[in-house]
């Protein structure tokens, strides 16, 4: 990653919390506190995986940085512009630089639509193209994201799996988007196929420097694609840095379980993995334990975790933490930059891409 | 694996069909295996390789119709399973051959407690008496790691998490001491820190009770931790079969290699570019007298299309279903 590079997705403690209504009178008794304020950038041009386990928050992350939800607190600056309080109808008039490609190529897809009208719903919508250089267009993406041009009159139900997503792919691509948040693009596909995907998804990013924010539980798969990796835990980015630097010394001891627990296609490696077992399931996000998330399961686990909620902060350049183990390190970049604080951490946050 | 051992269960040339409205389907083709004592086979595949309903006409769980077991021989301690009677083969599921399946959830009952459905068996199968299954299933809930079992038993499932509930179904599975576990996709539908707890459980399992297992996946990473063979499928047929090392190290169907292949790892360097399978899986319409996987494969030629392999022997327990000879290059 180049130096001072464009910042082109910044969110700032973003919090998504969905209301829980009880009793008669359906009041508000609580609530599932999904994302629980993150931080991160997203430079232009490149990939942040977002990786966790199920109910993790890190689908709900991503639609809440698209503003599909109404955000509870926070902020998202996409490309110079706060949308985090823009109405429905403003950002609609943004729609087009930022686009998402769904899990499900079967759910996303209109069944009663014939591919053509799928990937021309978008440029009706937005654009001013005539019917022919609509047409034009559906057939020069079908061509981009490698469908038969001749099937563009055929409904989705026609094709499997992996060209389902192509559709789907094809279709936020159509109004040029330079920011494209993939929400388990491969999760549904067959292993065989998942490759297929992942190389056009690359291709394409060359291709029109586009920006990935690329949500997956497969960490296998992001590894391979993303630039920099967020590890979320209970609504939380516990971990941020560069890929290599995460796989190679995960700092977070869920990170380091996380890793540890992914099965590899390979016998002899198989046999000398050391496996970190975690013990218990994920709390419930409704009821998060006190101090740090993850203390409820974590194997290094210290008395100061039941009490106090770990900071985010940058424990070396580029690379981010929450966890007390590495409170000095912290201490010593923060004394040493001469100064604390949140300004200090949201300088740190910038230089992000430094590592 | 000792190697002269009896097979407890031995299939020979399994044929099921799918009669459709647009025509007949054929989901498993000739497909043969066989399971020693205390032995975990692998069988990997695709979704639509026909994995799933291998296992399931073993048991006759397949609905008929529109399935139709149509050949084959299914030996389980010297009876014929295909030949069995419906009540006959109530009797082998659940006692002799236990089944978990991919989603926890939707295989347990949510109207009757945990300990219900644990006791069912016990109760059926084994002619136990309530209080000697209700001991028996705290002592399965322990078993399987579910702790303050005594207590779980009063709950339903849904008061129990993805990993929990999964773990369930093994004891559910594992009541009757059957001599053949089999575990399809297992665990498909958890997260991969609770994938890892079952699969220790399950590794610790076989060791103290010593039951062959067929565990069934797509995922490669958890063939290679735990099985000792391994059956690859493809298009409804048996495309290779081997040790789990062999298969691993050597590979001989272009299928299983490019497989191999097209998986990133995620301790080993990353490459730029990952390789492809190019195409699409099969249709499995057509009545199969080609090789399954010839439209993707790079090494088809001619005879390919015209007939489909049969297994050959390459190796010492290892065998592949085709013509190409990875070793020479060359057809065989």
């Amino acid at each position: 990653m180049s130096n001072g590079r464009k910042k082109l997705v910044e969110v700032k403690n973003l919090k998504m919390h969905f209301p829980i209504l009880g009793g008669l009178l359906r009041r508000q008794v609580g609530a599932v506190k999904a994302v629980d304020g993150v931080s991160f950038d997203i430079y232009e041009g490149e990939t942040l995986g977002i990786v966790g386990e199920s109910g993790c928050g890190k689908s709900t992350c991503g639609r809440a940085v698209l503003r599909l939800y109404d955000i509870t607190e926070g902020s998202v600056t996409i490309d110079g512009r706060d949308i985090s309080h823009l109405s429905q109808a403003q950002l609609r008039k943004l729609r087009p630089m930022m686009q998402m490609v769904f899990q499900d190529p079967q759910a996303c897809l209109n069944p009663r639509m014939t591919v053509a009208s799928i990937i021309a719903e978008p440029l009706e919508e937005h654009g001013k193209l005539t019917g022919k250089e609509r047409l034009e267009r559906v057939y020069e993406l079908m061509d981009a994201v490698g469908l038969n041009r001749n099937f563009a009159n055929r409904y989705p139900h026609a094709f499997s799996g992996g060209q389902r997503q192509r559709i789907g792919i094809a279709r936020a691509l159509a109004l040029n988007p330079k920011f494209i948040v993939c929400d388990e693009p491969i999760a549904a596909l067959d292993v065989s196929i998942q490759a297929q995907v992942v190389n056009l998804l690359e291709e394409l990013q060359e291709r029109f420097g586009l920006t990935y924010m690329f949500i997956s539980h497969d960490l296998s798969m992001v590894k391979h694609i993303a630039d920099r990796v967020a590890v979320m835990y209970l609504g939380k980015v516990v971990e941020l840095a560069p890929r290599d630097a995460l796989y190679q010394s995960p700092l977070h001891p869920y990170t380091e379980a996380l890793l540890s627990a992914v099965p590899e296609p390979d016998p002899w490696l198989e046999e000398k993995v050391e496996r970190i077992i975690l013990t218990g399931d994920v709390p419930s996000p409704s009821n998060p334990p006190e101090g740090c998330n993850f203390c409820t399961r974590c194997p290094k686990v210290m008395e100061i975790c039941h009490r106090i909620d770990p900071a985010f902060q940058e424990v070396a350049p580029g690379r981010f933490v929450a966890c007390h183990l590495h409170d000095a390190t912290r201490h010593n970049i923060t004394t040493s930059a001469g100064s604390t604080g949140a300004t200090t951490r949201s300088e740190h946050i910038q230089q992000g891409e430094n590592a | 694996m000792p190697d002269g051992a009896v097979p407890v269960l031995d299939v020979k040339n399994l044929k099921t069909v799918f009669h459709t409205r647009a025509g007949d389907i054929h989901a498993v083709n000739s497909v043969s295996f066989s399971l020693k004592p205390g032995e975990l086979l692998g069988v990997v595949g695709e979704s639509g390789s026909g994995k799933s309903v291998t296992m399931m006409s073993l048991l006759g769980l397949l609905p008929s119709p529109p399935a139709e077991v149509r050949e084959g021989e299914v030996m389980l301690a010297g009876r014929d399973l295909l030949k069995a009677t419906p009540e006959g083969l109530r009797r082998v599921r659940g006692r002799e051959v236990g089944f978990v399946f991919q989603d926890p959830m939707t295989s347990l009952n949510p109207v009757f407690t945990v300990g219900f459905q644990i006791i069912e068996p016990l109760r059926k199968h084994m002619g136990m008496d309530r209080k000697r299954a209700r001991a028996r299933a705290t002592e399965l809930l322990e078993l399987v790691g579910i702790p303050d079992a005594e207590r779980r038993l009063k709950d339903f499932p849904h008061q129990f998490s993805g990993g929990m509930r999964q773990r369930v179904m093994i004891a559910i599975a594992l009541a009757c001491d059957p001599k053949v576990l089999i575990a399809d996709e297992p665990t498909t539908a958890l997260d991969v820190t609770i994938q890892a707890q079952i699969i220790e459980l399950v590794k610790e399992l076989r060791q103290r009770l010593g039951m062959a297992i067929i565990w069934i996946t797509h995922d490669l990473g958890v063939i290679a931790g735990i099985a000792d063979r391994v059956m690859v499928m493809y298009g409804g047929q048996v495309v290779e079969h081997g040790p789990v090392r062999e298969i691993f190290a050597d590979p001989a169907h272009p299928y299983t290699r490019a497989l191999l292949r097209t998986v990133p790892k995620l301790r080993e360097p990353r490459e730029d570019k990952l390789r492809v399978i190019e195409g699409q899986p099969p249709m499995l319409g057509a009545h199969p007298a080609a090789c399954p996987f010839r439209a993707r494969c790079d090494h088809a030629f001619d005879r390919c299309h015209r007939q489909n392999p049969p297994r050959r022997d390459i190796g010492k327990n290892h065998d592949t279903a085709c013509f190409w000879d990875h070793r020479t290059g060359q057809p065989v």
